[in-house]
């Protein structure tokens, strides 16, 4: 157990922040953005920020799959719940997801039926069950999940599962950076990698990152220590004037991700012209649908869908939650009106939300929140 | 979600060749082990199971470091065992 002993050595986060410190350029700013949900709950969690000098601060990226999917999306999801013969299954996390008229949990006590899940694979065994009912998996996630969902329905292909589809709402996290990258709202001087979608991508297709747009970028894990060495080795590249990607997470990531996932998600699924992300907007080539061959088991093709467009209710501003232009207590409605219970926004829903983590871990006292909030509002030019 | 909860290959499954049962926190379950064929797995072996798949083999080493990182969690962690627990993939 040395090394968790060492992981969690208090000590060695000291030290590793001076060696932050001493790293950066006097008056020169740092922002560093974190992709990723988990290192945002890290960061909450062990209040890391209060660890670094005040010249490097985080922000928060696009990194939580529950945070980005459009109410239209969830509507649509409730709207197959509501036919007579399916089973809507969906993780747990899913089921406070705000839609324009509702969550899962209001269509569920509407009567709708909606069971929750662990796994693609409960969803299928739901479906094998309950051969006289269509069963649907409502599937969300990045590059982490969707390869699950791929081998699930290669699964169900290969024993002819008739009453099981997946409706599909994998997206993609490289599109999403890049957006980020391309939007006039921000300036970054790198980013903290996603740890368990390279797991599954490998660190190759964040290059462009570092070639094209000038930004280091390094793919870190989800200790506290993981984070801190990640913002120093991004330092450690600005001072030497590099900018590459660089694998902290070593551990966990193969450079070159996991071809079997890749090759699963290949095979049954094919990239969406464009995806609408909560608060984000249309992204192109950001998400994806299920292929063609595998139509009998999309959920898009074998119900009718409205596929409405709703809009992000107007004190929602969760778009700039997760672009990182604002701080989760800087929204309007943020522990007011949008709370973990009342989430007004998808960031309050999941655990891995900017807003959630904050509102779960943020030391401050309300008043001190809205004062840091007034503070920032009056500096800001 | 995006948790991933490291679990030791106890045997692999008579039923399917995916299929694993590993011991994670002291519970067993089936994951399917599919994504890691390339990896020569054996009992005794570490990974990363995320939503009933396991994503990554890892050290013994990196697993510990992992579990006490997700006890110091909390909620969260609780939650996914206790999905964990709910779950009979085959
Ligand atoms: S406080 Fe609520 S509405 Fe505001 S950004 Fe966060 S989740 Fe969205």
């Amino acid at each position: 157990m040395r090394f968790v002993d060492e992981y969690r050595d208090a000590g060695r986060a000291r030290a590793l922040a001076g060696r932050i410190a001493e790293s950066c350029r006097p008056g020169r700013r740092y922002t560093f953005m974190e992709v990723c949900g988990g290192h945002t709950h890290t960061i909450y969690k062990h209040g890391l920020e209060d660890h670094l000098p005040s010249e490097v601060s985080l922000v928060h990226g696009p990194g939580c799959p529950v945070c980005v999917i459009p109410m239209g999306r969830v509507d649509d999801a409730i709207h197959i719940a509501r036919q007579p013969d399916v089973i809507m299954t969906s993780f747990g996390d899913m089921m406070r997801v705000p839609g324009g008229s509702g969550s899962f949990l209001d269509a569920k006590a509407a009567g709708a039926d909606i069971r929750m899940v662990y796994s693609p694979l409960d969803a299928l065994k739901i479906a094998r069950a309950n051969p006289d009912r269509r069963v649907v998996f409502m599937a969300i996630g990045f590059e982490t999940t969707a390869p699950s969902t791929a081998m699930t329905v290669l699964r169900a292909a290969a024993e002819g599962l008739g009453n099981f589809s997946v409706f599909c709402n994998h997206v993609m996290i490289i599109p999403a950076v890049k957006a980020i990258l391309d939007s006039p709202d921000l300036r970054l001087d790198g980013f903290i990698g996603p740890g368990h979608v390279s797991a599954v991508i490998g660190c190759r297709p964040y290059e462009f990152i570092a070639r094209d747009y000038r930004k280091p970028l390094v793919v870190a894990g989800f200790e506290p220590l993981d984070i801190l060495t990640s913002v120093h080795m991004l330092l450690g590249q600005l001072a030497e004037g590099r900018c590459e990607v660089e694998n902290q997470y070593a551990r966990v990531v193969p450079w070159d991700g996991n071809r079997i996932a890749l090759s699963a998600m290949g095979q049954v699924m094919r990239l969406r012209p464009h995806f609408e992300w909560r608060g984000l907007g249309f992204i192109a080539h950001s998400a994806l649908a299920m292929a063609g061959e595998y139509a009998a088991f999309d959920a898009e093709r074998v119900f009718d869908l409205p596929g409405l467009r709703v809009a992000d209710p107007k004190s929602c501003q969760c778009g700039e939650v997760l672009k990182g232009v604002l701080k989760p207590w800087e929204c309007k409605v943020f522990g007011t009106a949008c709370t973990p219970e009342t989430p007004i926004g998808t960031c309050m829903v999941s655990s891995e939300g900017a807003c959630a983590a904050y509102y779960n871990f943020g030391r401050f006292s309300r008043e001190q929140m809205s004062a840091a909030a007034r503070e920032q509002e009056a500096s800001r030019p | 979600m995006c948790l991933g909860i490291p679990g030791e290959l106890v045997e692999f499954g008579q039923e399917h060749e995916d299929l694993a049962v590993v011991d994670v926190s002291g519970v067993r379950r089936r994951v399917n082990v599919g994504l890691l064929a390339d990896e020569g797995l054996r009992p005794g072996d570490w990974v990363l199971v995320h939503v009933g798949f396991a994503l990554s083999k890892i050290s013994e080493r990196e697993a510990q470091a992992v579990l006490d990182y997700l006890q110091g969690l909390g909620q969260p962690y609780e939650d996914e065992l206790d999905a964990l627990r709910g779950s009979d993939i085959v």
